[in-house]
């Protein structure tokens, strides 16, 4: 739990090194995130007036919830304290509650920018949870539990082979994770153009140790998905429940790459790209939809796909 | 219709004016101009105020005849061009606010760049302390169901300069956008009167800082042909060359801006390493990044630092070698093309009816460049086109500027090629035994300048008066995102990329 928690900031930092390299510009150094959440925290928070109690606990809440999200999700090894009390849907669950909060947030105080942010942001979970439900159902059907661990053993063993809805579901989840990560094309995390943010627009009243707490769900959530994605589709590494420390060591060294390689591919990703349009963005998470009914539509058609 | 010639030819005729007439008109005539400018047979190139009168420049485009109507008015009154022809509009708020002549039958009397915040009204004519109960400013209404403002600035998340923006919006879609501008009046008007010459010459170079050779180019004419003296010819020349850099500087800027707007900082990082380029051979040549207070009236304040031809040579050779692979990168990278086509469309008509030039006005048709009509030195004897688009979208303002920059590189190449010899700058006596007045249009990376200087017996300006493009471009920009979606708004503004400085004064 405390590991996810040290490397969200490392991933988000790596990422901005990376792109900035990919401009040819120098960029800050790959731990200037832990520099600005330590900064954050040591300053005041400047509420608004007419702000309400919500305002307040909403960063803390977002934040609890997406730590215990991230924290159900094997990183180096399957055998988790809290495997046995929460599968996929939790975590989609936890995921969308602290949303729902974010979306609440950012209405609260009643500027224009959160109410516009905070309705985007409604418009891409409306798109985006029904697509991770199917591709959740996917992975269940495929693997017979929606518990991660139990995904993940099923991954690495050689039951699998190559089926063409584990593909599918792949795709749909990493566009579902872009979505949801406000990265660009659906968000861009850098701009400072007011009318064009969508989680940035609902943040930007908060300040002090509330942005601290935000930031880091920002950061935790991006290294969930992407542990999400090795865990499922490149489970390679995993230590099982109970292996001795040489496992566990291999395990690590495992996941670090994984996350360098994401963190790379998604630099790269973003550099090419440029924003789509707001209205784009329902065209892009259907396509997912799509992509994540039709993986467990094969899967029941033919079990072998 | 009257030809403007004629027109000009009813009224008295100023004495001195310099280079197009300057006619001391009746209400008759100035009416019967209005009436010709809503029918679109003259152009509004500025309207502008005096503590006794108003002026009005005109251009008719089929023969690029200039000329400037004047208006008398003692008792603080006259007929609004603004009711028949919109453009003139928020030129008539500004003569109001500042001088308190009151436009006659104005649909919109709302002060324009006065916030109530000077301590003083009318401070250019007869100031009369403002009222502590200033109303507070209206904007314009929207009606219907289901529709939000959202109030933008003037303060903004970014660096940039302040302005307001109003929008009335459904949902997503922009139903009205109403800009309130004048956040940055700095009261240059004032300033200049009574300014010497250097003086005013500086104070013209800081108007707007991205065309400070622009600002400095028109001010010099204007003086020069008030006083009516011609600069060295090497010192036209070396004008032009650093007119051509800060062109090339502000669009490969421009277009890299646009592209991050779209979130595609890969160009953003390409452009400006460009631009940094011709900034630094800017100022490797001329001892200025932006070349600021290099011209000035008689000529140029410096030549060429020596051996700095081969720096602008290897500049060219460097733009011609990269520049097209960046075309190619806006061109071919289908993400982007998706924002900037179809988006923020400028109708050619408006283009036309609000005389709007540079890249705006290219983008929508409009043909119009000071460097090709009326013209002036050294451009009648360079070899350039005029890139003309007439999709009027955020896509067409974005290759004239590409296609500018490729005719700007060409220029220099010419300018460098036969740059003549001599010495740069003359040396004259402003003072005179009456005062002269000039005018000058010159063309600068947004669009045409206007410049109108009344010099005094002892030299110093009288009144001058600096129009900048803006003036007819922000209001377009109202009719641009008209129906796009809110989140498009940053591209259109950055593509229409109006000066707020300039526009403020």
């Amino acid at each position: 739990m405390l590991l996810v928690l040290l490397l969200a900031p490392l991933l988000t930092g790596f990422v901005r090194s990376v792109k900035a390299r990919l401009l040819r510009r120098h960029g800050p150094p790959i731990i200037q995130p832990y520099r600005d959440l330590l900064r954050l925290l040591r300053k005041d928070a400047v509420l608004a007036h007419n702000a309400s109690w919500l305002f307040r606990v909403a960063p803390y809440l977002i934040f609890a919830a997406t730590w215990v999200a991230a924290a159900l999700i094997p990183t180096f090894a399957t055998g988790l304290m809290f495997s046995w009390s929460a599968d996929l849907i939790a975590i989609v669950a936890m995921l969308g509650s602290a949303r729902f909060i974010l979306a609440l947030a950012g209405m609260d105080v009643g500027t224009s920018f959160g109410g516009i942010g905070s309705s985007r942001e409604a418009m891409i979970a409306t798109f985006s949870e029904p697509a991770m439900i199917m591709i959740v159902f996917t992975l269940a059907l495929i693997a017979g539990s929606t518990e991660l661990s139990t995904v993940a053993s099923f991954m690495l063993s050689s039951a699998v082979g190559l089926r063409v809805s584990l593909g599918l579901a792949l795709v749909a989840l990493i566009m579902v994770a872009i979505a949801e990560n406000a990265r660009i094309p659906v968000d861009n995390p850098a701009t400072h153009l007011e009318l064009t943010m969508v989680h940035e627009a609902m943040v930007l009243e908060y300040s002090g140790r509330h942005l601290t707490m935000i930031e880091l769900s920002a950061m935790l959530k991006l290294l969930l998905y992407v542990s999400l994605i090795a865990c499922v589709f490149a489970p390679w590494g995993l230590a099982p429940d109970g292996a001795g420390p040489i496992a566990y060591l291999i395990g690590i060294a495992a996941y670090i790459l994984k996350l360098a390689i994401a963190g790379l591919l998604l630099a790269l990703f973003e550099t090419s790209i440029a924003k789509m349009r707001v209205f784009r963005v329902p065209d892009f998470l259907g396509a997912a939809l799509m992509l994540g009914l039709l993986a467990m539509l094969l899967r029941f058609v033919s079990r072998s796909l | 219709m009257t030809a403007l010639i004629d027109m000009m030819g009813i009224g008295r005729e100023a004495p001195n004016h310099r280079p197009w007439p300057r006619a001391i008109v009746g209400l008759e005539v100035w009416r019967a101009a209005a009436a010709h400018l809503a029918a679109g047979h003259y152009s509004l190139l500025a309207l502008w105020g005096e503590s006794d009168a108003v002026h009005m420049a005109l251009l008719e485009e089929a023969t690029a005849q200039i000329g400037i109507l004047t208006l008398e008015c003692p008792d603080r009154h006259f007929p609004s061009v603004g009711q028949v022809h919109s453009p003139a509009l928020r030129l008539e708020r500004t003569v109001c606010d500042l001088f308190g002549h009151e436009p006659d039958g104005i649909p919109d009397n709302r002060p324009w760049l006065d916030h109530g915040h000077w301590g003083v009204r009318h401070p250019l004519g007869a100031a009369v302390a403002s009222p502590a109960d200033a109303l507070p400013y209206a904007f314009l209404p929207a009606e219907g169901e289901g529709l939000h403002q959202i109030a933008v600035g003037p303060v903004h998340a970014g660096i940039i300069e302040p302005g307001h923006f109003r929008f009335t919006a459904n949902g997503e879609t922009v139903v009205r956008l109403e800009e309130r501008l004048g956040f940055a009046h700095k009261g240059i008007d004032r300033l200049l009167e009574g300014a010497d010459l250097a003086r005013a010459a500086n104070l013209a170079g800081r108007i707007s800082g991205d065309s400070t050779v622009a600002y400095g180019f028109a001010f010099a004419r204007a003086v020069e042909a008030a006083v009516g003296i011609e600069p060295p010819l090497r010192a036209v020349w070396l004008r032009a060359l650093m007119a051509e850099l800060e062109r090339l500087a502000n669009h490969l800027g421009d277009i890299g801006a646009i592209c991050n707007d779209a979130s595609f900082a890969l160009m953003q990082a390409q452009c400006a390493i460009l631009r940094e380029l011709v900034l630094r051979t800017a100022d490797s040549c001329f001892g200025h990044r932006l070349m600021r207070d290099r011209i000035l009236p008689g000529g140029v304040a410096m030549d060429l630092v020596d051996d700095s031809i081969p720096d602008l040579r290897a500049l060219l050779a460097e733009l011609r070698r990269r520049f097209p692979g960046l075309v190619a990168l806006y061109d071919n990278t289908a993400s982007l093309q998706d924002r900037t086509v179809g988006t923020g469309v400028l109708q050619p008509a408006l283009a036309r009816q609000y005389a709007c030039g540079g890249f705006v006005g290219r983008a929508s048709g409009r043909s119009f460049d000071a460097r090709r009509r009326p013209g002036y030195p050294p451009y009648d004897d360079l070899r350039f086109d005029v890139p003309i688009f007439t999709k009027g979208d955020v896509n067409a303002r974005v290759w004239v500027r590409i296609r500018e920059v490729e005719q700007s590189i060409g220029l220099v190449e010419q300018i460098l090629d036969r740059l003549p010899a001599g010495s740069v700058r003359a040396r004259f006596d402003p003072s005179a035994s009456k005062s002269r007045e000039g005018a000058a249009l010159v063309e600068g990376f947004r669009g045409d300048i206007l410049t109108w200087v009344r010099l005094g017996a002892e030299g110093t300006v009288q009144r001058c008066h600096l129009r900048d493009p803006s003036w007819f471009q922000w209001p377009l920009l109202e009719s641009a995102i008209e129906g796009n979606i809110v989140a498009d708004f940053p591209l259109c503004n950055k593509s229409f990329n109006c000066s707020y400085s300039g526009h403020d004064l």
